[in-house]
C-alpha cells in the first residue's frame, strides 16, 4: 500500500452517490470543512442510471479514514461507501503527457512509450502527446523519464479502482 | 380555488382517490405544511416569497408570526422545536432574507434541532444572473444544514417537503432548507402528498446492537467508579425516564453537559449536574477519576471534555449516540452503541435488571462527600448585587419550575450552574454554536410551544442588543416572556478571558448601554430595574405577576467571573476555583437541597433493591 510523504497511508475510497445537483458539491465541501486531505478524486456514471461512482484517494490514518467513511454516509445522496485499500484491487489512472519532440529524439520518445505500453496519440512538428494507463507509480516513472525531453503539459485523471473477482464493492443497497 | 375543501378532493373518505387537484406551487407548499401538521411558522416576507405570502391567509390553521429580523424567525422556530419536539418552521425571502437565517440555521445544526427553513429565490430563468436579491442560499447553507433542496419545478414541491420534514426530524435531527424560486411558487401543478419520502441514501440506525449493549451492561457491573454523562440526545429522544431508571438500577451518578441539564431533576440524589469547563469541582473530579464513562446522547465536545487525550484517563468509554460519526470522533471509544437513546436505554435497563442491577454505593457516597466538602455552586457573600445571586433567587422564586432560555456568555454559565432545573427540557441554550442573540427570539418560540409554562429569557446586555428588536414581535403576538438582562456593562465572558488569559488587557469589551427600562417601555413592554440585592426577589415576583412581556434590567457587579473554570485545552487537574469562595458564602436554597440529598439517596437505593427482578420482564 502506498505511503505518502507525511507518513499517512493512501487509501482508495469508493462512494456511490445519487446523480443529483449539488451531491458532488456536498462531498467536496465536507472534505474541505473537516480538513480531510484528498490526493485525487474522479467521478463518473455507473452501470445503474442516475448513480455516480466517486473514487477518492485520501491520505489518512485509520481514525481519519473512519471519520471520512462515516461523514460520507451522512450525506443524504451517498448510498454506499467502500474502502478499497486492499490488495485485490485493480487500480488505474490515465495520463496525457505533451512532450517536446524533434525529428532527432521522436523515435527515442516512442521507444520509451512502447516500454510502458503507452501510445503516441498526437504528433506535431515539435511535440507529441503520450497516452498512458496504469497505476500511479508507472505513470510517475514514465513522466520522470520523459522529463528530460521537456514536458509541456500533463493531464492525469486520478485513480479509478475496482475489486477483483465477482464481488462488487459498491452495489447500491436497493439492488442487493 | 376552493382550497379549504381540498382534503375532500384529494382523498375520498372511503380511501378511493379522486382526481388530484391542480393548484399553484404556493398552495402546494401550504397544503404540504398542513399535511405535516404545521400550525405555526415564523417569518418575514419579501419579493421572492410573495406568492407564498399571497396564499398564506387562505390557511388560517397556519399561524404566522411576523418577526423583525429573519435571524429571530430561525431562533424562534428553533426554540419552538426544542420544547415541542416538533419541527420548527421559518420563512424568509431570497438574498438578504435568506442569509439572515444563516446564524439561526447554524445554531440548529450544532445543537441537532429539527428546523425547516423555507426561502424564496429569484425566478428560475434569473438564477445565476446575479439578479436583484439573488443568493445561492443552498450553496451558502450547504455545510450548516443536514440537507437542503432547490426546487425547480412545482411538481417537485410536495415530495421535497415530505423528504425535508423526514430528514429534519428523524435520526439525529437537524435543520434543512428548501429554496423555492418565485416562478415555481406560481406554476400550477398537480398536488398529491406522498405517503413516504423517497430517500435511498438516508437510513438512520435506531436500535442498538444487542451484543454491544450486553457488553456495556457487563462493563457497568464490573466498574468501580462509573459515571453517566447525559447530553442533549436524552432530551431529543425524550428518554428522561429511561435515564433515571438506568441511573437507579445501576446506581450510577449522572453528570450533565450544558444541553444535558434538566434531563434529570436537580434534586434527584444521583444527579450531580453540570460538568466541563464551568462545571462543578465535584462533577469534574468524579469524571476525571472515573473508570467507566457512559456518554449518552452527547458528543464529547471540547467544552465538556477539555483536552481530549487527557479526558478521563483511566476510564473505559461507552458511547451511545444515534450518529455513528460521533463515535470516536473526539474521544476514544471502547463500547460504541449506535441507536436512538430511548431505544438503547430501554434494552440496556432490561438487560441490567435481568443481571441484578449494579452496586456503586461507595462511589456515589464518595462523590456526595466531595460535593459536601467542596460545594460546587455557591454564591460568594457580597453587599453588591452579584449576577450569581440573581440566578439563584430566580431559581428559588420559580422553584426550579420555569423554562430558562439563555443567551450566550457569562450569564449562560451562571444560569447553568445556579438554576436548579426540576422539570424536563427546561433549560434551552445555544450550546454548540454559542450564538449571542439567541435568547430572546428563542424564548418567544419556547413560550409559543409551551404556553402554560413560565418562560424566562436570561440574557446578557451584549447578546440582548443583538436581537432585542423581537420585543416588538412579543408585543404584537402577545407572547408572555420575561427577560432578565444580566447587565454588567461588558461583553462579560470576553472580558473574563481577557482578564484571565490576556494579561488583563480589556480590548473592546466595555459597553455604553441604552436605558433598558426606557427601551422596553418604548416597545410597550413593562420595564423594571433592580440594582440592590434586597430587591431581587421582589422584582422577580413583580415581573411574574404582570401579564405580558417584561424586561428586568438587573444591574449587577461588573467584573464578576464565572468559576470554576477549566481553561480551554486543559484538563480537570487545571481547574481554577473561585478565589476565597468558601470564606463567606451566601445562604442559598441550593444548600437546603443539597443538605437533604443523602437521605434521598438512601431512599433511591431502597427503591432499587425493593424492585424484584421479575419486574424487569414486564418493564417497558
Amino acid at each position: 500500500m502506498a505511503v505518502s510523504t507525511n507518513g499517512h497511508q493512501k487509501h482508495t475510497v469508493v462512494a456511490l452517490l445519487e446523480d443529483e445537483p449539488g451531491a458532488l458539491n456536498r462531498v467536496v465541501s465536507l472534505f474541505r470543512a473537516r480538513g480531510f486531505n484528498i490526493s485525487s478524486m474522479t467521478v463518473g456514471p455507473t452501470e445503474t442510471p442516475h448513480l455516480s461512482r466517486l473514487t477518492l484517494v485520501v491520505e489518512a490514518d485509520e481514525s481519519v479514514l473512519e471519520q471520512i467513511t462515516k461523514q460520507l454516509y451522512k450525506v443524504v445522496e451517498v448510498l454506499k461507501v467502500s474502502d478499497l485499500s486492499e490488495d485485490k484491487v485493480v487500480a488505474r489512472e490515465l495520463a496525457l503527457v505533451k512532450v517536446s519532440a524533434t525529428a532527432q529524439n521522436r523515435a527515442e520518445i516512442m521507444q520509451i512509450a512502447d516500454i510502458y505500453r503507452a501510445k503516441i496519440v498526437d504528433v506535431a512538428l515539435d511535440s507529441v502527446i503520450v497516452e498512458c494507463t496504469g497505476e500511479e507509480d508507472k505513470i510517475d516513472s514514465l513522466i520522470s523519464l520523459l522529463r528530460r525531453f521537456g514536458i509541456k503539459e500533463i493531464s492525469r485523471t486520478g485513480r479509478v479502482a475496482m475489486l477483483r473477482g465477482a464481488a462488487g464493492a459498491t452495489r447500491a443497497p436497493d439492488e442487493d | 380555488m376552493a382550497v379549504a375543501k381540498l382534503d375532500e378532493l384529494v382523498q375520498h373518505p372511503q380511501g378511493r382517490r379522486a382526481e388530484p387537484a391542480r393548484m399553484s406551487g404556493a398552495h402546494i407548499i401550504c397544503e404540504s405544511l398542513v399535511r405535516e401538521g404545521v400550525d405555526l411558522v415564523f417569518g418575514l416576507p419579501g419579493g421572492a416569497i410573495l406568492p407564498l405570502y399571497h396564499v398564506l391567509p387562505e390557511y388560517p390553521q397556519i399561524r404566522h408570526v411576523l418577526v423583525r429580523h429573519e435571524q429571530g424567525a430561525a431562533h424562534a422556530a428553533d426554540g419552538y422545536a426544542r420544547v415541542t419536539g416538533r419541527p420548527g418552521v421559518c420563512i424568509a425571502t431570497s438574498g438578504p432574507g435568506a442569509t439572515n437565517l444563516v446564524t439561526g440555521i447554524a445554531t440548529a445544526m450544532l445543537d441537532s434541532v429539527p428546523l425547516v427553513a423555507i426561502t424564496g429565490n429569484v425566478a428560475t430563468h434569473m438564477i445565476g444572473k446575479d439578479a436583484f436579491q439573488e443568493t445561492d442560499i443552498t450553496g451558502v447553507t450547504l455545510p450548516i444544514t443536514k440537507h437542503n433542496w432547490l426546487v425547480m419545478r412545482a411538481e417537485d414541491i410536495a415530495p421535497t417537503i415530505k423528504e425535508a420534514f423526514y430528514v429534519a426530524t428523524t435520526g439525529r435531527p437537524g435543520p434543512v432548507l428548501i429554496d423555492f424560486p418565485k416562478d415555481v411558487q406560481q406554476q400550477l401543478a398537480t398536488f398529491e402528498y406522498p405517503r413516504v419520502p423517497q430517500l435511498r441514501g438516508y437510513r438512520p440506525t435506531l436500535f442498538g446492537n444487542i451484543r454491544q449493549i450486553r457488553q456495556a451492561v457487563k462493563a457497568i457491573q464490573e466498574a468501580k467508579q462509573p459515571v453517566i454523562l447525559a447530553g442533549h440526545g436524552v432530551a431529543i429522544s425524550e428518554a428522561y425516564e429511561e435515564l433515571k431508571e438506568l441511573a437507579e438500577i445501576g446506581e450510577l451518578p449522572v453528570m450533565q453537559t450544558l444541553l444535558g441539564l434538566s434531563t434529570l431533576p436537580y434534586s434527584h440524589p444521583l444527579c450531580f449536574g453540570f460538568f466541563g469547563m464551568h462545571g462543578s469541582v465535584y462533577a469534574n473530579k468524579a469524571v476525571n477519576q472515573a473508570d467507566l464513562v457512559i456518554g449518552i446522547g452527547m458528543r464529547f465536545d471540547d467544552r465538556a471534555c477539555g483536552k481530549f487525550s487527557a479526558f478521563a484517563p483511566r476510564a473505559k468509554v461507552i458511547h451511545i449516540d444515534i450518529d455513528p460519526a460521533e463515535i470516536g470522533k473526539n474521544v476514544r471509544c471502547d463500547i460504541p452503541i449506535v441507536g436512538d437513546v430511548k431505544n438503547v436505554l430501554m434494552v440496556m435497563n432490561k438487560e441490567l435488571k435481568a443481571q441484578g442491577g449494579a452496586n456503586h454505593r461507595e462511589w456515589v457516597d464518595t462523590i456526595w462527600q466531595s460535593r459536601k466538602d467542596r460545594p460546587g455552586i455557591k454564591v460568594r457573600h457580597s453587599e453588591k448585587l452579584l449576577p450569581q445571586f440573581v440566578i439563584n433567587k430566580l431559581s428559588e422564586v420559580t422553584k426550579g419550575q420555569s423554562i430558562i432560555v439563555c443567551d450566550v456568555g457569562q450569564h449562560q454559565m451562571w444560569a447553568a450552574q445556579h438554576y436548579t432545573y426540576e422539570t424536563h427540557n427546561s433549560h434551552i441554550s445555544s450550546g454548540g454554536l454559542g450564538t449571542m442573540g439567541y435568547g430572546l427570539p428563542a424564548a418567544l418560540g419556547v413560550k409559543m410551544g409551551n404556553p402554560e409554562k413560565s418562560v424566562w429569557a436570561v440574557v446578557g446586555d451584549g447578546g440582548f442588543q443583538m436581537t432585542l428588536q423581537e420585543l416588538a414581535t412579543a408585543v404584537q403576538e402577545n407572547i408572555d416572556v420575561k427577560v432578565a438582562v444580566i447587565n454588567n456593562g461588558f461583553l462579560g465572558m470576553v472580558r473574563q478571558w481577557q482578564e484571565l488569559f490576556h494579561d488583563n488587557r480589556y480590548s473592546s469589551v466595555a459597553m455604553s448601554n441604552p436605558d433598558f427600562v426606557k427601551l422596553a417601555e418604548a416597545y410597550a413592554v413593562k420595564g423594571l430595574r433592580c440594582i440592590h440585592k434586597a430587591d431581587v426577589e421582589k422584582t422577580i415576583r413583580e415581573a411574574m405577576e404582570h401579564k405580558g412581556p417584561v424586561v428586568v434590567d438587573f444591574v449587577v457587579e461588573a467584573e464578576e467571573n464565572v468559576y470554576p473554570i477549566i481553561p480551554a485545552g486543559t484538563t480537570a487537574a487545571d481547574l481554577i476555583e473561585e478565589p476565597d469562595l468558601l470564606e463567606q458564602v451566601e445562604e442559598s436554597h441550593i444548600d437546603r437541597l443539597e443538605g437533604e440529598s443523602p437521605a434521598l439517596a438512601e431512599s433511591t437505593i431502597t427503591r432499587r433493591n425493593g424492585r424484584g427482578q421479575g419486574e424487569g420482564s414486564n418493564g417497558r
